[in-house]
């Protein structure tokens, strides 16, 4: 992508020219993928036409018309936002989320919006109301989730980069699965204005692309405070692509003693040792750390993110936006049955989970005591980081899953995100690049940082990419 | 012989800050609009918009806390509070729960016997009101009117300190004074911008425990709130000396009806999840911040008073009607002021003949066709004897209507007051002229016709005569011989 936009600003084609070209995939690639639920193909060109009327005025900047793909969790004014859900699939958002505006106004072209599990919930793409979204790297395969969608567009080069959210490992996790440079920054670091509320307490925007370099540039355009959320913090966002060079050399590496046990199948556990290798010989100084309650993080996040949840979407109801059901007789039945056809089967099971965890008698025994885990998973990571200077471990346990492996084992399937959620918990920023193959499928290696540590993280992963080629790698067929 | 009854009441009142924009959202809070017309993305709960709390409320809640002696938290934290209703767009109401901006704090109230009774303020949260159903004009169907939804309230609880109706409506009215006072509720009962729901419970008089207690919800004047709590007590009594027991349950008062309806038991009561709400940071406030607004604060009510007792040497009883609203005592001393003194003729004056124009008419001092500077007026020429007290009500009389200066109306009406010695005694000579027989009558001993003397001369000079004149000169001419 870096070099896309290099190519444009030097005039050796147009973006109108790149966008095109990106749509002609997306046509004929689309099909088979299912990764975009919209594709904005007018807006595109329009978008494309002015970033050349830009570049040859020479208001060109580092993402100038470069095509990009957003999550339809992300509201675009004037274009359908889905969430991948029936509820919302009339859903006309009439403004645009703070991350759309921030990479509109950089001088992006908006390709369209990318499937995803319905709501964000869930870890392969099944949950969609719009269908599965399938592997590059081998179409009877998941892509993972929930920013499915975004992962495939990117790996089968429908789209130079796209957007994604993270609310338990929903960019790193299809992005291991995928081949790609996934990145979740830190909680705060993105505005969460204008992206449908998952659990607001950890959902986090940031991007999947193929390089470090590229997700630098993208993210540094992203982040920033925003009044409109309270969450967002205001603090300096660092030019990150101008720090990718910073050495590994003297780099204090953490190896999560609790990531590399039981569940971690064989094969992806020596991409990741590898990788560690790899950077060993960068001149990084390895040591193992053990974060005692991290392995609680998966109970954890399953009572914190449905109970926000279970809140989050009550809005859902039929009255002012969003799917309404026929006829209702009186205001329950307008209520439950809007919801009830709305919402597909993961939404409602963790809506009632989330409903049960914070009612009277139960408060105390599931969402306090979570939360209390919740802090001492805080403290593990604090302590890590006074010994080390980044964490590193797998981004998943297993390469990508067959369609329709595990959706009748949600236990299964929620144990898919076990190295991803701890990061979420902590809001701690956590990117994943590609390092490996295990029977021709990627397998990611994960690197969490300190709070802002957004830098090092994308600089460690950047020079990794330099020694290594396996984020230049394409899904066959997909080049 | 029957038991001693003692009701216990407790309050939660609203008071709908006076912000001018939403306690999370820029939308305006001014009533009165189209439907919906000031319900913005956020208000309407669109998918993907976030709550930025307004600090203007947060001060506002600051104040009355610091104004009732309280706690003030230097951390709160804003809680969901979820249950569905149309008029509740998000399905959860941004509340305080565990940890509210404001507690312990307590204000004093005036019983009937003139003694003072302090009443516990419980705490003080602020949260969101919600918007509004519309089943008027619509056939079968049901409206939604947003425009409400989002205003800030601070919900103000009290300890159930109340023995009686009386004690309550004292106890809110005294927090209605404050909160005007402050600037931070316009306390537009009509309006809904100040109500409350009502706890009430009986027990043996000389008993501990509390009785089982309802809620009556959504009182908005302070003759409903007498009367719904007279009603609700005389229905627990008859139930318990009926052998029966109250129900712990929620109901609604009708004033049409004049008695209290169940809305819902403690069974049916929603399970309203609280939970902190994830959008929201808590609320830290440093202690110069909080110092600020301390010295911010106007003059209290209760300190007011004080004062007016203190320094202008007035009744305590006086200096509590002066300074039950903050526009009353601000007249009042404006006229002092004016008049250079004076105290407890501006007193009278403010809380008699002034008051009972007011009231008359339906008027706010602030609107008063007679200002304080032409009051002041008046009482000028009482002052200087220019005309006599019951002259000058005849004069703020025609000040009122006409909307002129006393001097104007005594000018113009002619009803300087006589106070030249040669004039007054020109009139008693022809008066004791034309009575004769009772001039001799007096002189004879009948001391009483003395007040027949003065009357006549009064009403020969058409009351302008200057009485303490009158009366002096009246006692020596009768006497000459």
């Amino acid at each position: 992508m870096a070099e896309l936009a290099r190519g444009m600003r030097s005039r050796e084609y147009s973006s109108e020219e790149v966008t095109r070209h990106f749509l002609e995939r997306i046509e004929s690639g689309n099909g088979r993928l299912n990764a975009f639920v919209t594709v904005t193909a007018d807006r595109a060109l329009q978008d494309a036409r002015r970033a050349d009327a830009d570049i040859a005025a020479g208001r060109g900047g580092a993402l100038t018309g470069v095509p990009v793909a957003h999550k339809d969790i992300f509201c675009t004014s004037g274009i359908l936002t889905t969430c991948s859900s029936r509820m919302l699939s009339n859903f006309v958002a009439p403004y645009d989320a703070t991350v759309v505006e921030r990479l509109a106004a950089a001088g992006t072209v908006l390709l369209g919006k990318t499937n995803m599990d319905e709501f964000a919930m869930g870890s392969s793409n099944e949950t969609s109301f719009y269908g599965p979204v399938r592997n590059p790297w081998d179409e009877a395969r998941v892509p993972g989730g929930s920013s499915g969608g975004s992962a495939a567009a990117v790996a089968a080069r429908l789209a130079p980069l796209a957007t994604g959210t993270d609310t338990g490992g929903s960019i790193r996790q299809p992005a291991a699965l995928t081949g790609l440079t996934g990145m979740k920054p830190t909680y705060g670091r993105v505005s969460r204005y204008g992206m449908v509320a998952f659990a607001s307490s950890l959902d986090q925007a940031g991007v999947l692309a193929q390089t470090a370099e590229d997700a630098a540039l993208v993210l540094e355009v992203m982040s920033g405070f925003d009044p409109r959320d309270s969450t967002s913090v205001d603090a300096r966002v660092p030019a990150y692509s101008r720090e990718l060079d910073a050495p590994v050399k003297g780099l204090k590496v953490g190896i999560i003693r609790e990531f590399l046990g039981e569940g971690l199948e064989a094969r992806t556990r020596d991409a990741v040792e590898s990788a560690l290798d790899a950077y060993r010989s960068l001149g990084a100084e390895l040591v193992e750390v053990s974060l005692p309650a991290l392995p609680l993080s998966v109970p954890t996040y399953y009572v914190v993110a449905p109970a926000e949840c279970s809140s989050n979407l009550s809005r859902y109801d039929g009255v002012r936006f969003g799917h309404r059901c026929e006829d209702p007789k009186d205001l329950l039945d307008l209520y439950t049955r809007s919801r009830g056809e709305g919402f597909g089967a993961e939404v409602k099971r963790r809506i009632m989970t989330g409903t049960y965890v914070l009612s009277a008698g139960y408060y105390d025994a599931y969402y306090l005591k979570a939360q209390k885990v919740r802090s001492l998973i805080n403290a593990d990571f604090r302590q890590a980081f006074a010994q080390v200077d980044v964490l590193m471990g797998p981004t998943t346990p297993t390469p990508a899953f067959g369609i329709g492996e595990k959706v009748d084992d949600p236990v299964t399937m929620y144990l898919n995100d076990i190295y991803t959620i701890g990061a979420n918990l902590a809001g701690l920023p956590a990117v994943s690049v590609p390092c490996g193959l295990v029977d021709g499928l990627p397998v990611g290696l994960q690197i969490i940082g300190p709070h802002f540590a957004e830098s090092r993280l994308l600089a460690a992963a950047h020079a990794y990419q330099r020694e290594t080629d396996w984020h230049r790698r394409a899904p066959q067929g997909w080049a | 012989m029957s038991i001693e009854w003692e009701v216990v009441i407790g309050l939660e009142i609203h008071a709908q800050l006076a912000t001018r924009s939403k306690i999370f959202s820029g939308s305006s809070t001014a009533f009165g609009a189209e439907p919906n017309a000031q319900a913005n993305l956020v208000d309407l709960g669109y998918p993907g918009v976030l709550p930025v709390l307004n600090r203007e409320a947060v001060r506002m809640a600051v104040m009355f806390g610091l104004a009732t002696g309280a706690t003030i938290a230097r951390r709160s934290v804003f809680a969901r509070k979820n249950y569905f209703y149309p008029d509740l767009p998000k399905g959860y109401q941004i509340s305080q729960y565990e940890l509210p901006i404001v507690e312990d704090g307590s204000v004093d109230i005036v019983l009937d016997d003139g003694s003072r009774k302090t009443i516990g303020i419980t705490r003080a949260h602020l949260e969101e009101d919600a918007g509004k159903s519309l089943h008027e004009g619509l056939g079968a169907r049901s409206g939604i009117d947003l425009n409400r939804a989002g205003t800030p309230l601070l919900e103000i609880v009290s300890e159930p300190d109340m023995r009686s109706a009386r004690e309550a409506i004292a106890y809110m009215k005294k927090i209605h004074t404050l909160v005007r006072y402050l600037e931070i509720c316009d306390g537009n009962m009509q309006e809904g911008s100040f109500r409350c729901d009502a706890n009430v419970s009986v027990r043996h008089e000389g008993k501990h425990e509390f009785g089982t207690r309802c809620e009556i919800k959504n009182l908005n004047s302070f003759r409903f709130i007498e009367k719904a709590i007279n009603y609700e007590m005389a229905r627990q009594i008859d139930l318990l000396e009926g052998g029966g027991s109250v129900v712990q349950e929620t109901r609604l008062y009708d004033p049409d009806r004049n008695e209290t309806r169940s809305m819902r038991s403690k069974e049916e009561a929603n399970d309203y999840r609280y939970f902190p709400d994830p959008d929201l940071l808590p609320v830290s406030l440093d202690e110069r911040w909080i110092e600020d607004v301390k010295t911010s604060l106007p003059e209290l009510p209760d300190d007011k008073a004080a004062r007016f007792v203190r320094e202008h040497g007035l009744s305590e009883y006086d200096a509590g009607v002066l300074t039950a609203s903050r526009e009353m005592a601000a007249y009042y001393e404006d006229v002092v002021r004016r008049l250079g003194g004076e105290p407890k003729l501006a007193a009278n004056w403010v809380m008699g003949d002034l008051s009972g124009y007011l009231n008359r008419d339906g008027l706010d001092v602030d609107r008063s066709p007679v200002d304080a500077v032409r009051l002041a007026g008046l009482l000028a020429r009482i002052v200087d004897q220019t005309i006599s007290g019951k002259i000058a009500k005849e004069v703020l009389e025609a000040m009122w209507t006409g909307a002129v200066d006393a001097d104007a109306v005594i000018e113009s009406k002619g009803l300087r007051q006589i106070t030249d010695t040669s004039a007054i005694e020109a009139v008693i000579a022809e008066v004791m002229a034309a009575n004769p027989r009772q001039l001799a009558d007096y002189r004879s001993g009948k001391d009483k016709l003395f007040g027949f003397f003065v009357g006549q001369v009064m009403k020969a000079t058409g009351g302008k005569a200057n009485p303490a004149q009158v009366n002096e000169l009246l006692k020596k001419l009768l006497a000459e011989r």
